[in-house]
């Protein structure tokens, strides 16, 4: 079996102070590897959106450890998990948090930047993924004037820009109908088995269960069901569900 | 993606991204320029905010200049490298009476080429309508080196134009205030009669007070002083010698008048009306309210625009860029804002010191000026990017996931 690109080890989570401290997730170990799509499901309020945040190393969490691709984030300070996060991440958000004064080449284009890619060349890799992901004729549309489903795109091809392991994406289906949900699933399912991508989603859409290769179900914090993980998981039949 | 076989594109042709680069132009400035257009009244708000703060600015920075040069005028185009004048004198245009023989005391010390009389005093001038005036009026030796006018009308040398009998010799921008209209002109002053002999052009005061030179004959008569009298003694040194040590002689000559280096007594002149008669604080301290009002304006305008962009700014945080990264875009809103509002600013200042070049006091803008006028506003822009960058510098990235 592979080992794993990310990891994380007795998470425990917990807000505010005395009387008032709150414990949003209990020790939790999951270990996300390469080529799947993991699917975090559960109701409001059940810890899954920190426990991407966590995972995600934008939030150090109360106790516990978060390993990414065999480096252990416990030690590191804010810029060094940022930094992490630049190498090891690309991140999908539930609004897309596109730049609205950038088109979408532009848009794209910022990612690499961050990564120090010259210009020219972010320009020629931006056109690339954008017309990958089939929006080669709005390569200048401004957020504003491209749909939801077209801003997701944007936003996945801003995301594979910097060629990260690891793709999170929180609620990606929310603002979506059914027909470009599942388009847009399928399109992480294809980039987790055949770019060897991690993938984790964090959900509420039943509908896009099929899709993925693992499910964890929280409630009040904690895992309550999660099948055993499959690194080489391919048989869902990304083809035939196509 | 419209079928499947757009996404088995994507994996068949997705590559590795180009390597990376240090180093690189990047994408901050782009970001900067369209955050800023992006609202555009608020964007031409910030503009005139800052033009509005630059033109404040270079008018009184101006005017301090033409204040500061004014003060000085006198003694700036005397040609004199030593001035001798009454102990304690504060300014060349306060001016005490000394008696001539101290030119000949001068003299006598060795590095002395020349030594010039020079009398300065207030006094009345009356209109044809009955009206007074002050005015500053200067003797020199028609024959003297120093301290002569130079005419631009009539044509005659400056020398000449003072042997007229009871010759005075007015600056255009004032003839009108003073109620001349023409050479040959009679004029009546301290209860004298005297003629208008000629014009210079750019002698300014800041007192008011316009400056009227005639023969030092004629103004001890115009003054009612004692033909002993003087104000100062203009020294030249002979070649080969230096100030201090000619002054140094002459000082230990004359141990009870003050003999002062030309720049040392244009300084002292400047900061006498620059320091102790409150004009000069009143024009610096407008200069700085100006500057303050600059800093308001795009602080808050930048400040506005910067929390438009916060949840952007929060997604660059979570996608792994560092926190320079944003402070740049910040500032190079800020420095955008400057170059440009600054200089529109500058050009309007440009306009008004054109406009107001004939009056007695026009702003004066050198190029040193109008390059530090806009250093200090796209400082000022950079100064009230400050609040912005706080607010930058606690984003926090989880925020774009609520």
């Amino acid at each position: 079996m592979n080992s794993p690109i990310l990891s994380a080890r007795g998470i425990t989570h917990a807000v505010g102070s005395g009387s008032n401290r709150f414990t949003v997730l209990r020790d939790i170990t999951l270990e996300i590897y390469s080529s799947e799509v993991l699917l975090l499901m559960g109701p409001s309020g059940s810890g899954k959106t920190t426990l991407l945040h966590i995972l995600g190393c934008l939030l150090k969490p109360t106790a516990g450890a978060v390993t990414v691709a065999g480096e252990s984030t416990q030690s590191l300070n804010e810029e060094q998990l940022t930094a992490l996060r630049l190498r090891q991440f690309g991140l999908v958000f539930q609004a897309y948090n596109l730049f609205p004064v950038l088109t979408a080449t532009e848009n794209v284009m910022v990612a690499l930047d961050l990564l120090g890619v010259a210009k020219s060349a972010a320009r020629d890799r931006a056109h690339e993924l954008l017309t990958l992901v089939g929006l080669g004729h709005r390569l200048d549309g401004y957020p504003l004037q491209l749909s939801s489903g077209e801003k997701q795109r944007v936003a996945i091809a801003r995301a594979l820009a910097g060629d990260p392991p690891i793709l999170m994406a929180d609620e990606p289906t929310a603002a979506l109908d059914a027909e470009a949900g599942l388009k847009a699933m399928k399109l992480f399912h294809m980039l987790a088995h055949r770019l060897q991508r991690a993938v984790v989603i964090v959900t509420h859409d039943p509908r896009i269960v099929h899709l993925a290769d693992r499910v964890m179900w929280l409630e009040d914090g904690q895992i309550v069901l999660s099948p055993r993980p499959h690194p080489e998981v391919s048989s869902l039949g990304v083809g035939a569900a196509l | 993606m419209s079928s499947a076989n757009d996404i088995r594109i994507l994996a068949e042709g997705y590559r590795r991204p180009p390597p990376a680069r240090q180093g690189h132009s990047d994408l901050t400035l782009l970001i900067a320029w369209r955050n800023l257009i992006h609202d555009p009244v608020r964007f031409i708000v910030t503009l005139v905010g800052i033009a509005f703060s630059t033109v404040l600015m270079g008018i009184q920075l101006g005017m301090l200049l033409n204040f500061v040069h004014t003060t000085s005028i006198i003694v700036d185009h005397a040609g004199a490298d030593l001035w001798i004048a009454a102990q304690g004198v504060r300014s060349v245009d306060l001016a005490t009476p000394i008696e001539e023989r101290r030119r000949f005391q001068a003299l006598a010390v060795g590095g002395v080429a020349k030594a010039e009389p020079m009398l300065l005093q207030f006094r009345p001038w009356k209109r044809g309508n009955g009206v007074r005036e002050m005015v500053i009026l200067i003797g020199v030796d028609p024959d003297s080196e120093m301290g002569l006018p130079s005419l631009v009308e009539p044509q005659m040398s400056a020398h000449d134009a003072l042997l007229v009998p009871n010759g005075v010799i007015i600056d255009r921008l004032y003839a009108e205030k003073l109620g001349v209209h023409s050479v040959g002109q009679l004029v009546e002053i301290n209860d004298h009669r005297a003629r208008v002999a000629g014009f210079t052009e750019g002698i300014r005061t800041f007192t008011q007070s316009p400056y009227v030179f005639t023969s030092l004959r004629n103004a001890r008569l115009l003054t009612n002083l004692s033909d002993k009298d003087i104000t100062y003694v203009l020294i030249r040194l002979a070649q080969g010698h230096s100030e201090d040590a000619v002054a140094r002689a002459l000082s230990k000559r004359m141990p009870d008048i003050d003999v002062l280096r030309r720049e040392e007594f244009a300084e002292k002149s400047q900061n006498y009306w620059l320091f102790t008669t409150g004009a000069g604080i009143t024009l610096i301290s407008s200069s700085m309210l100006a500057l303050l009002v600059g800093i308001v304006i795009v602080a808050q305008t930048l400040y506005a625009s910067t929390v438009d962009r916060l949840p952007e700014y929060a997604v660059i945080r979570a996608m792994g860029g560092p926190r320079p990264y944003l402070y740049k875009i910040v500032v190079k809103q800020a420095v955008i804002g400057g170059v440009l509002g600054g200089t529109i600013g500058l050009g309007i200042v440009t306009l008004i010191a054109y406009l107001l070049r004939d009056s007695s006091s026009p702003p004066q803008i050198p190029v040193w000026l109008a390059s530090m006028i806009g250093v200090v506003t796209i400082l000022m822009c950079i100064c009230a990017s400050l609040v912005s960058l706080k607010k930058v510098m606690d984003i926090d990235p989880v925020k774009v996931f609520r």
